[in-house]
């Protein structure tokens, strides 16, 4: 009861603060589009050469914005390519699929590649669930996709797993300085010492804060993914749902790291200065830079960060594909960072009331 | 006769800076008290003490016979804080009603509440008006009107008329002495205006950390032969020295 009514009027301030409103809610998109006219340049659909495929997946992939042009009997795929003036190759032979990909703009032939191994996955799985074909045995991942490229390799990537990165990023930023300006002015207009002179219980405070600003952030991040799939055409290769709960416990983290930072700064100016000493930092060790070419010690940082493993776990599901039990690991470890700064909070409070 | 507050030895310091030393309190139902001395003279560390907001470092605070801190005394006690504790983005309603539904109130009780307090500190008309738009004094008022919301039976009121006009301070304090009157109420209040002192049962005169007299006004006033009781204060603070 005393919850509900704790998260009824913060949701209540924030509803009545415009500009935290906009800040919530539509930074993140001027940000995502900014980055993905700056990164994708283009918009043109990627020309795909297609060989032995079925009426279906042709129809599937000409839905997901690609120009498929079939032919047959290629027997030089890389001549192909350059003569046609092809973005990639799709070759099927009935379970081996064989991607082949320019790769001159490493952006285009990511966002095909992703494009590519969505629809046939998606074409297996509704292969085994109308139960038609005995290719149950087959792991139910783009694994089978063999891809191979004309140039580079499959490490040139950038906008595609930053994009992801990028998604975490902003519930994470954006709910760790609101939460933590939220209990800051709480603390500071006295209405926080007011507040413990009433029966209400620390551990009450903390949860309504949590669950308060918690739906702010899962509002913000469906409203983020559903843009990011629909109007920016970012491919998701895994389930959105999954996506949206490891955005939500990253939101967890940034609150109660917020809530906890909030204790050591005495005016908003001074939750600022936190950014470059606690949010930039995260932003280097979220995969950005490979964390593999960092000296040992570096990297063992890297694995303090909450949000290296938010990171991780978004790249896993948007750009590899991975379910629920691949991310789990990282899920757990973000929960357990949650955990400790939840504790720490109801410790941070005791100063003022013992109960 | 049992004290409904009681504060026994208590002591208190910032740092090196001591605060309060060695200080002994108590109340009865149907009183008003006041806390009176000059700023920084210790009343509002008294006050956050019976409230169980700060912790004694000696000796012990006692609320209706529980000892504090004990989150279902608090039930209890009303508490109005020296500076306006309000949300400035909701209106005077909104803030009545999330401080009532911290408390044990029904739906009823508390629609009940909020219309007579918002009464009592003459707040009717402004109710729904965001607290950012009220005047000092509409907060001062907002402040006391929240302090009474769960009609507790100990008040503790820390600088409660601070700002107010003298019509309406004479209103809340006609008011004050009907709830100890009526509802029999303990009343606390601190305050360093000494006409207001006068209308206490009780007062103890606080300085720089200790209660230096005790006493109703007019045994003070007998006590030290004198006429006011600014006579008492400056005598009695004479007397420590
Ligand atoms: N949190 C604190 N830290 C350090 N000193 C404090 C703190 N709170 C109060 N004080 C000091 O305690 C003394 C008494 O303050 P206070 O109880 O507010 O006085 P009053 O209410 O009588 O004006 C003052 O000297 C004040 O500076
Ligand atoms: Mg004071």
């Amino acid at each position: 009861m005393r919850i509900i009514a704790l998260i009824k009027r913060i949701l209540l301030q924030i509803v009545r603060d415009k500009r935290t409103l906009a800040l919530l809610f539509i930074a993140p998109l001027l940000v995502l589009t900014l980055m993905n006219l700056v990164f994708n340049g283009e918009t043109v659909d990627p020309v795909l050469g297609i060989e032995n495929s079925s009426e279906q997946t042709i129809d599937m992939l000409k839905d997901a914005d690609i120009n498929v042009k079939e032919y047959n009997n290629v027997s030089d795929v890389e001549n192909a390519i350059h003569k046609n003036n092809l973005d990639g190759f799709l070759q099927i032979h009935d379970e081996d699929q064989r991607l082949t990909l320019l790769n001159d703009d490493p952006g285009v032939s990511k966002s095909l590649e992703m494009k590519v191994k969505s629809v046939l996955n998606k074409e297996v799985q509704l292969q085994m669930m109308s139960g038609k074909n005995a290719l149950k045995e087959k792991p139910n991942s783009q694994d089978s996709v063999e891809t191979s490229y004309v140039y580079g390799s499959s490490d040139t990537e950038f906008f595609d797993t930053f994009s992801p990165i990028l998604v975490g990023f902003f519930v994470f930023f954006f709910v760790f300085l609101i939460s933590g300006i939220g209990l800051l002015n709480e603390r500071t207009t006295g209405t926080l010492e007011r507040l413990l002179a009433t029966p209400i219980k620390r551990g009450e405070i903390i949860a309504a804060y949590l669950i308060g600003y918690g739906l702010l952030a899962l509002l913000q991040t469906i409203l983020v993914v559903v843009y990011s799939i629909n109007v920016l055409d970012l491919t998701i290769v895994g389930s959105v749902w999954n996506v949206i709960l490891i955005n939500v416990v990253v939101a967890l983290v940034a609150l109660s790291l917020g809530m906890l930072l909030s204790t050591f700064a005495s005016s908003e100016f001074q939750m600022v200065q936190f950014i470059p000493l606690v949010i930039v930092p995260q932003i280097f060790f979220s995969g950005i830079f490979s964390i593999d070419g960092m000296a040992g010690w570096l990297q063992f940082i890297a694995k303090l960060m909450p949000f290296y493993y938010a990171a991780d776990a978004l790249k896993g599901v948007m750009y590899k594909g991975f379910n629920f039990s691949d991310i789990s690991g990282d899920l757990y470890i973000l929960l357990a960072f949650a955990a400790v700064f939840i504790v720490l909070n109801l410790f941070a409070l005791k100063r003022y009331r013992k109960l | 006769m049992e004290h409904t507050v009681s504060i026994q030895g208590v002591s208190k310091s910032y740092g090196k800076h001591v605060v309060l030393e060695d200080i002994d309190f108590s109340s009865e139902a149907g009183q008003i008290y006041g806390l009176i001395g000059p700023s920084g003279a210790g009343k509002t560390t008294i006050v956050k003490m019976i409230v169980g907001m700060d912790v004694p470092e000696k000796g012990t605070v006692f609320l209706l016979n529980k000892k504090m801190p004990n989150l279902d005394i608090l039930q209890q006690i009303g508490y109005m804080a020296q500076s306006d504790a309000l949300y400035s983005a909701l209106t005077g309603k909104e803030n009545l009603q999330f401080f009532a539904s911290l408390y044990k109130l029904n739906k009823a009780e508390r629609a009940e509440r909020i219309e007579y307090t918002s009464k009592l500190v003459n707040l009717t008309s402004e109710l729904n008006k965001k607290v950012s738009n009220y005047s000092g004094g509409m907060k001062r008022r907002l402040s006391l009107a929240i302090a009474l919301i769960q009609n507790p039976k100990v008040l503790i009121l820390d600088e409660p008329t601070v700002g107010i006009d003298p019509q309406l301070r004479v209103s809340i304090w006609n008011e004050l002495l009907r709830l100890k009157n009526e509802e029999d109420k303990t009343i606390i209040v601190t305050t360093h205006v000494m006409d207001e002192a006068e209308k206490c049962d009780h007062i103890s005169m606080v300085r720089e950390g200790s209660i230096i007299a005790n006493g109703t006004p007019s045994q003070l006033k007998e006590q030290y032969s004198v006429e006011t009781l600014d006579g008492v204060f400056l005598h009695a603070g004479g007397e420590m020295k």
